[in-house]
């Protein structure tokens, strides 16, 4: 058994130690409140430590190699041609660290959860399992079978611990998600078909494709890039396909959303590089100036609807359709630029979203409401609090030395120096983004954190408490490292990235300078 | 070296950001302004000992730090580069900086905000430093948007004030979209050059030695580079404050004056003029590019000096000042005349910080009065004060010998005799400066009267203020006071250079040399004509035969000595005349009523309210949001959920549960399934 293998099922373990914990206690009449603590301890210890199993990976990661790394490799269903293959690439090595690191955060905001807390955290367990099994498999069956189990555990957490609408919320994620992935799964089954029908792996077929020892149809070619692109389309969510987010995220528990915004969204982007791309380049080419208006609607049209809104979840729910709209656009860029920003923003939009869910979540638990028109000089009483919001909406803004900028620039100029028809269209009107998540999120702070106390209600809340900002400071940490200090993990993902982008490409980027035009 | 001279601040905004909230005023204080202080000595320390020496074509020096971006073909290094252009911003900006640093330490006594303040100012010095030692276009724009942040966060300091927190977020919006021009056009930079840096990296050669190969555009063609200069100038338009995006700089007073001396007067604003003359090499390749650059300048110029003429806020007065002198120095740039827009950047951030710096002593003095209606006669009661500030007001006004007149009156000589425009064009762009000279010495000599001369017009409604109990700790005297030392000593320092810091650029014509602009020449481009027939028309009145293929610097090939000394003797009649016009009329009327256009700025603030805003956020609210979210995509989801759940019942008529019906299912299939194959083996 490997790192990989360690890290992928230490979550589990972490759940089956939940559930004999509380089964062998609550017999022995334990009271439930110390029961609660109990299960709030392992499961963050369980998070902790495959954290800290995840740094690992660093140790053991060659940054010079494309391929996966650390691999594990066994036949699981044999007659199939089914393996256990896991291993990271540059690709999926910072997407499962952002999993394993925002997971003890999120535990930690969701402390005050009181109602069924083993199976909250046995959920919050599984899912984690979940996530990074989609990041680390090589194999598509395995992969299929890791995307579809975190769906479970999510709509578990949206519907029982979730808000008042939780239900249709739940239904509706669901459903959206179910749709797309049963198309991915007929896709899966096509492909593992034309290339012989005795493997699953991953990078065989992605070998074999550019090799031409494999041949898909070209009939059937744009139906299996359809069925994959719609099922991570919908997860991404790329727009017309978002309207399950923004309720989901209103429902959901303050960890649901951190979880859902900072990781799941990114299974969808993550399954558009190593599925869409490799597999189905010539398609990808040219579906690409589709994907990318569509992207940039999102973009645009996201972050318009976001400054709208009166409820700041909802906002902080529909900045991420148009935060991930960049990252598609960057992705169909077929640039280095764009492809390493794509890949930065994912993590970048973790790290930025899911502070801003924590930090909404923070004055739910001291007001039990979101609307913005609720608050107002929340900085008077809560200035420390206050600080780290607006770092971290900065961030999420695209300030210079903070995260998001990095994400969002790389993939602009990859996307204006891209040879896809239209993309220098593209990338001027998604620069209007840059505007746009100005305007929402100041707009937002202007009336929640400034200006008097408006309501007596707010005139006495509590600044942030030791557990919360355990919960914060990490990631605004990790903002400012990651704006100062990008190539540290650019430099990682290069040479995969950089891989697809030849699966699709065919040739490495011409280095000679390009005049452009008039 | 420079990157301390950057970093110095950092550390400061570090330290008081970390622990300020425990120290004492008077440390916090000295770790912020030593901090600048040590800068501030590095960069003269550089600037005298390392820069100068070198020979005159060579003076660069530069400096890795480290490589912040490094993907695929792009590449931008936090590397500096000290020439000429960068060494006079960072003078003023250290030199001016720690005055003021120096200044808000006796301002701010007393504040609860005191560290925060500190660490924001000190952030702020160390984005601006960044934004003008970069070597490339995207560590300039790091510095760029840095100092929209730190302008932010000043503007909205008094965080439980509304204006201020509504002022910094227009700021910072503003900037953005001004941002998005800049982001465009390093992209175009990019691309068409492939490199963004300002010298050469790994054999590429820097974009604008690139720049300088390229042939020039005719007047009215829109090519790359008329594309990239124009869009950078959009980025200008935001950050200096001119026309369409001047709006947020007026608001942006409700910020500490300091901040306004520092920020909105002296350093920030002029960061759009450091752009274009550093992109210069692009710029003069575009006559379409420098014709809207010289139009935009003196649009603003005159526009908001109409605007000024009508304020009654001093602070406010000061502000549309600013955009005025800024208009003034684009308009430099678009007639080819960078370095005497410099020029003015440096004389103005002397006499603008000066009185921002002396209406903030007098905002003190009066306990927080910002009306100048409310004042009158206080040169009784703060004469150092009004004496410094004279030297401000005397300057602006291009009184004969001080700093402003040097240089705006070679800013008006270089528009009278420009080569880059059309023939006529600079005629008709000097009468516009030339007027706006005129008002800018009524509106200010307007300011000063209402503020310093005539009658004492705060009496009761002073008194009545002062006796609620407010500002407790200034002093408990009912009159308006004098300001500490700590505050008038900048003003006097200021005072002195506003007198004499024109001197550096003495033109040949009044028998100098001009050192300042000899100085700059080697990185400033020369204004060329085009070279592909479409030539500029000879200017007709003054014999600047610069129409030659050849490149020619306006002013220079031909020193119309006569011309340039017969304007300049108009220009400072102009100034008296102005000086002499606002005493008439205000001294004998202070209260005189303005056109109520210029009191309401010309409703500007309300048209993009109702022509932008307004429609933005009700096509979101009420189209995007309510209509296409949720009645749209939304209801044909739901739609699709009911069309299920009735195919569902449908299909639910097929499960009877009795078995003799699944048996008839199952032999339907079944004769279904055989005779298909059946029907394929036959074929």
């Amino acid at each position: 058994m490997k790192l990989i293998t360690v890290i992928t099922f230490l979550p589990l373990l972490g759940a089956f130690a939940l559930f004999f914990h509380g089964l062998f206690w609550s017999s022995r009449g334990t009271p439930k409140e110390k029961l609660d603590e109990q299960y709030r301890w392992i499961t963050l210890f369980f998070t902790v430590v495959t954290f800290a199993a995840s740094l690992l990976i660093l140790t053991g990661f060659d940054r010079s190699i494309a391929a996966p790394q650390l691999v594990e490799k066994h036949s699981w269903i044999g007659a199939l041609g089914v393996q256990y293959y896991v291993g990271v690439d540059g690709i999926s090595l910072w997407l499962v660290i952002l999993t394993t690191f925002l997971m003890p955060l999120s535990v930690l905001a969701s402390w005050h959860v009181s109602k069924r807390v083993r199976e909250f955290m046995l959920f919050m367990l599984v899912l984690e399992t979940g996530m990074i099994g989609v990041f680390v498999s090589f194999d598509m069956f395995l992969f299929y079978l890791f995307f579809e189990i975190t769906l479970i555990p999510m709509y578990f957490l949206i519907g029982v611990w979730g808000g008042e609408r939780r239900i249709y919320a739940a239904i509706k994620f669901f459903i959206y998600t179910v749709v797309g992935s049963l198309l991915m799964l007929i896709a899966i089954i096509a492909v593992y078909l034309y290339n012989g029908g005795n493997s699953f792996d991953i990078v065989e077929i992605t070998n074999n494709i550019a090799t031409g020892r494999t041949v898909i149809p070209g009939g059937v070619k744009f139906w299996l890039w359809m069925a994959f692109a719609l099922a991570f389309f919908i997860k991404v969510p790329l727009w017309p396909l978002h309207t399950w987010l923004p309720d989901a995220h209103v429902e959901a528990p303050t960890a649901g959303s951190i979880i859902l915004a900072g990781v799941l969204l990114k299974m969808g982007t993550y399954g558009l590089m190593r599925f869409n791309l490799p597999f189905f380049p010539d398609i990808s080419q040219k579906a690409a100036p589709w994907v990318m208006a569509f992207a940039v609607i999102g973009i645009i049209y996201g972050a318009l609807v976001a400054m709208v809104q009166p409820d700041m979840k909802k906002l902080v729910a529909y900045s991420s359709v148009s935060h991930l709209g960049f990252v598609v656009m960057g992705i169909f860029a077929f640039t280095e630029t764009g492809m390493q920003g794509a890949l930065y923003q994912m993590l970048a939009h973790g790290i930025s979203t899911g502070a801003l869910f924590m930090c909404v979540g923070m004055i739910y638990e001291r007001r039990h409401t979101r609307l913005i028109e609720d608050f107002g000089g929340v900085a008077t009483p809560m200035p420390q609090y206050s600080t780290m919001f607006l770092i971290i909406s900065l961030s999420s803004l695209g300030l210079p030395l903070l995260n998001g900028f990095i994400g969002e620039f790389l993939i602009l100029i990859g996307t204006f120096s891209s040879t896809v028809p239209y993309a220098k269209m593209f990338a001027v009107l998604g620069a209007t983004g840059v505007i746009l998540s100005a305007v929402y999120l100041l707009w937002m702070l202007q009336r929640v954190l400034f200006g008097q106390v408006t309501k007596r209600e707010n005139a006495e809340l509590e600044d942030m408490d030791l557990r919360e900002k355990l919960g914060l400071i990490p990631l605004v940490i990790m903002a400012i490292i990651m704006g100062v200090l990008p190539m540290f993990f650019l430099q990682s993902s290069e040479k995969s990235v950089n891989s697809v982008r030849e699966a699709v490409m065919g040739k490495p980027e011409k280095v000679a300078v390009k005049i452009l035009q008039d | 070296m420079l990157k301390w001279i950057i970093l110095a601040p950092l550390i400061g905004a570090i330290i008081n950001g970390l622990v300020g909230k425990r120290l004492n005023e008077r440390l916090i204080g000295l770790i912020a302004c030593a901090s600048v202080a040590v800068s501030t000595a590095l960069a003269f320390i550089v600037f005298f000992t390392q820069l100068l020496p070198l020979p005159a074509e060579k003076r660069v020096i530069t400096e890795h730090f480290f490589t912040w971006l490094s993907v695929g073909n792009f590449r931008a290094d936090f590397a500096y580069m000290l020439d000429p252009l960068s060494g006079v911003y960072i003078l003023f900006i250290t030199g001016v900086g720690l005055l003021i640093h120096i200044y808000a330490t006796g301002y701010m006594h007393g504040d609860p905000g005191f560290y925060r303040f500190f660490t924001y100012l000190n952030l702020f010095m160390f984005m601006m430093l960044t934004l003008v030692l970069a070597d490339n276009l995207l560590v300039l724009f790091v510095g760029w948007e840095g100092v929209g942040l730190c302008s932010y966060l000043l503007i909205g300091y008094y965080i439980d004030r509304k204006e201020a927190g509504d002022a910094a977020k227009k700021a910072f919006v503003t900037n953005r979209v001004g941002d998005f021009g800049y982001m465009i056009a390093m992209f175009m930079v990019f691309v068409t050059f492939g490199s963004i840096s300002f010298v050469a990296k790994d054999g590429v050669p820097g974009f604008l030695e690139q720049a300088a190969t390229r042939p020039v555009e005719a007047f009215g063609v829109f090519g790359i580079m008329t594309g990239i200069a124009l869009l950078l100038f959009v980025g200008a338009t935001g950050k200096s404050a001119q026309i369409p995006l001047f709006v947020w700089l007026p608001d942006a007073m409700a910020g500490p004056t300091p901040v306004s001396a520092l920020i909105h007067a002296a350093t920030m604003v002029t960061a759009g003029v450091y752009l274009t003359a550093r992109c210069s090499a692009v710029v003069v390749k575009s006559p379409t590019a420098m014709a809207v650059i010289a139009v935009i300048g003196a649009a603003t110029a005159i526009f908001a000096a109409t605007i000024g003429l009508a304020q009654n806020d001093i602070k406010k007065v000061l502000a549309y000042s600013t955009v005025s002198q800024l208009g003034y120095m684009f308009l430099a740039c678009g007639v080819g005349a960078f370095t005497a827009g410099i020029f003015h950047v440096m004389t103005h951030a002397f006499f603008k910080a000066l009185l921002f710096l002396g209406s903030g002593s007098v905002i003190h003095g009066m306990h927080e009065e910002q009306d100048i209606r409310k004042m009158g006669g206080l040169r009784k009661y703060m004469p150092i004060t009004f004496a410094t500030m004279m030297a401000g007001w005397l300057a602006i006004s291009g009184f004969p010998l001080l700093s402003g007149f040097f240089s705006k009156d070679e800013i008006l000589w270089q528009t009278w005799a420009t080569g880059a425009l059309p023939g006529g064009w600079g005629k008709a762009l000097w009468g516009v400066a030339a007027l706006t000279a005129l008002l800018t010495a009524v509106y200010m000599t307007r300011m000063m009267v209402l503020t310093f001369f005539g009658k004492e017009r705060f009496g009761a409604g002073h008194d009545a203020h002062h006796a609620a109990g407010h500002d407790e700790g200034h002093g408990h005297h009912g009159k308006p006071h004098e300001s500490p030392a700590s505050m008038w000593i900048p003003l006097a320092v200021l005072a002195v250079l506003s007198i004499v810091g024109g001197l550096v650029g003495i033109p040949k014509a009044l028998g100098g040399s001009n050192h300042f602009e000899h100085f700059l020449e080697p990185v400033i481009a020369r204004v060329q004509t085009a070279d592909n027939g479409h030539a500029v028309e000879p200017a007709e009145a003054a014999p600047a035969a610069v129409a030659t293929a050849a490149p020619a610097h306006p002013a220079e090939e031909v020193h119309d000595t006569s011309t340039e000394l017969a304007l300049t003797g108009l220009s400072v009649l102009l100034g008296f005349l102005g000086i002499g016009i606002g005493f008439g009329i205000f001294n004998r009327n202070p209260l005189k009523k303005m056109p109520t256009l210029l009191e309401n700025k010309y409703y500007v603030d309300e048209f993009y309210d109702a022509a932008v805003i307004g429609p933005i956020e009700h096509t979101s609210r009420d189209l995007l949001w309510k209509v296409v979210d949720v009645r749209i995509i939304d209801g044909f989801v739901n739609g699709v959920a009911r069309l299920f759940a009735g195919l569902s019942d449908l299909l639910r008529f097929t499960q009877t549960g009795y078995a003799r019906n699944y048996a008839a299912v199952i032999l339907i299939g079944a004769i279904i399934v055989i005779s298909y194959f059946g029907y394929i083996a036959a074929r």
